[in-house]
């Protein structure tokens, strides 16, 4: 099936950090079933890093790449190194996503954010980048129903 | 066990098809000895096809494609017609290739209703009757869905449509071949046939009108095909054609029970061994190598790859799966919501496939389920809610 490249193929035959953590300290979801895919990001948080994040992911072959790729980009990363993580970075590091699947699949980055977001939210902090990163109108985006 | 995509060529019909790209290069319109080796396989050809669906030779018009068939059907009927009507009933689950043309239609001022069908996929003959107005002048209803396999009461509709109303034309392209299919018994005026989809070549297909029945060309050309539909003729693929459906109708009867034991046998492996798994379709009346099913909390395209990385080939209609990230029309059609139609699965017997492959599907499928479902938020909310 060469639509996807070697590293997504990579990712979703062997995805890396599946899993929900019980007692996270964030959780963000983003998605819905009815475009086709959903993820769920679960994180915890020691000392201001993600000492550890999982998440689960409803969704194609790309959705489940990226949601792995996420994962192993912002683990051990402060919160404000993994704000910094965007959906377009994490294409590039799959290298490439097909074009169709780059708006419903690539919703990794943002269910991070998400994540962080409640963190901050539970916790009354405030982490620079989050909010002037106010969330792009994506969630029912445009899978046609 | 993806055979509605691609059926692969029967080694006889590539025996029939290699003279006309080797030898025998001949134009069937030229006066020469060249041009009549070419000509008798194009007539040989269309006495085999009118044989597999109990027609006339003279009502054969070769095609390119399915698509191109229904398109011709479609739209040339009922421009053909257009003085006496403009309004055109065609079923919700038809294939694209009928539905836009009803589309373009539409654009030149016809009126399009679509048949309803119900949550197995099939029409109920009264709807459409229901739908057929003084001004209706054509009724397009497939015979068999190429997508879930539910065989359609076509002769019923025939039977029931006012004489002297509206013409009736069938989309045979997943049933011809792989089912008894007799004009006369159906009642039909025009019907669609692809040779791809009983081990013909691919690009060779055609369209059966009934003597008498006015129709429009598509293209503006010369003489082939009656000028119904001119350009030089695809001698090779024709005589493919004609080749797989003698074999066709030759084999059908032990195909078809073939094909319908292997079938079941996957039907209950899946609904059986697979928890929150439902079959798509028919239970009864349905094409003997479809089996297709919906299957709960995982999405189609993850599905398809992973059993392609186990050597087996299948097909979903889920958005991620079709390039326009739509999700099966045909299912939405019949009551399978979005979410369930992301996990659709089809699996389409050819007569290649044995009880092994079947078992290795049924070894397969329900590991590569469960690995998606243990990734799937959808299901963990589910087991949550369970617990309570």
């Amino acid at each position: 099936m060469p639509v996807y490249s070697e590293k997504v193929m990579q990712h979703f035959m062997n995805p890396h950090n599946v899993g929900e953590i019980e007692d996270a300290d964030g959780v963000g979801e983003i998605g819905n079933p009815v475009c086709g895919d959903m993820m769920t990001f679960y994180i915890k948080v020691k000392d201001n890093r993600i000492e550890d994040v999982k998440y689960k992911t409803f969704g194609c072959g790309a959705a489940i790449a990226v949601s792995s790729m996420v994962s192993d980009l912002v683990k051990g990363k402060t919160l404000e190194e993994a704000l910094t993580v965007t959906p377009a970075a994490v294409a590039v590091e799959l290298e490439g996503l097909p074009k169709n699947k780059m708006h419903c699949s690539n919703l990794g980055a943002q269910a991070l954010h998400r994540a962080i977001k409640d963190y901050a939210i539970k916790n009354k902090i405030d982490i620079p980048g989050l909010t002037d990163k106010e969330e792009p109108e994506e969630d029912e985006h445009a899978c046609e129903t | 066990m993806d055979n509605v995509a691609a059926s692969p060529l029967l080694p006889e019909v590539r025996e029939a098809m290699l003279p006309y790209l080797g030898e025998v290069f001949g134009n069937p319109q030229s006066l020469h000895d060249w041009g009549d080796g070419a000509r008798e396989a194009v007539e040989g050809a269309r006495e085999q096809v009118a044989a597999l669906i109990g027609g006339n030779p003279e009502e054969v018009i070769f095609t390119s494609s399915g698509t191109e068939a229904n398109n011709m059907a479609v739209k040339g009927m009922a421009r053909a017609r257009a003085d006496r009507g403009k309004h055109i009933i065609v079923s919700a689950i038809e294939h694209f290739s009928v539905l836009n043309s009803t589309r373009t239609l539409q654009k030149e001022g016809f009126e399009v209703s679509q048949a309803p069908v119900d949550s197995n996929g099939a029409v109920d003959p009264e709807e459409v009757i229901k739908l057929v107005r003084p001004d209706t002048v054509l009724v397009s209803v497939m015979h068999a869905s190429g997508e879930v396999g539910t065989i359609q009461p076509i002769a019923e509709i025939a039977a029931r449509l006012p004489k002297d109303g509206p013409l009736l034309h069938t989309d045979a392209v997943a049933s011809a071949g792989n089912i008894p299919v007799d004009v006369k018994g159906l009642g039909v005026h025009a019907l669609s046939l692809a040779g791809n989809q009983f081990n013909g070549p691919r690009g060779s297909a055609a369209l059966w009108v009934r003597r008498g029945v006015r129709m429009l060309p598509l293209l503006d050309g010369g003489v082939q095909e009656g000028g119904r539909r001119p350009g030089t003729e695809d001698v090779p693929a024709i005589a493919g054609l004609g080749k797989a459906a003698e074999i066709a109708g030759r084999d059908l009867a032990g195909r078809m029970s073939k094909l319908s034991g292997l079938r079941d046998m996957l039907i209950g492996g899946v609904l059986g061994r697979i928890e929150h798994s439902i079959l798509t379709g028919h239970p009864l009346k349905r094409l003997p190598g479809y089996a297709s099913f919906c299957l709960r909390f995982i999405e189609g395209e993850a599905t398809l790859m992973l059993l392609n990385s186990h050597g087996i080939a299948a097909a979903s209609g889920s958005a991620c799966t079709s390039r326009a990230l739509k999700a099966s029309h045909v299912l939405l059609a019949m009551g399978v919501n979005h979410e369930l139609a992301q996990g659709s699965m089809l699996f389409t017997l050819g007569p290649d496939n044995d009880e092994e492959d079947v078992n290795y599907v049924l070894e397969k499928l329900p590991q590569v389920v469960e690995r998606l479902r243990q990734m799937s938020p959808l299901y963990s909310r589910y087991l949550k809610e369970q617990k309570g």
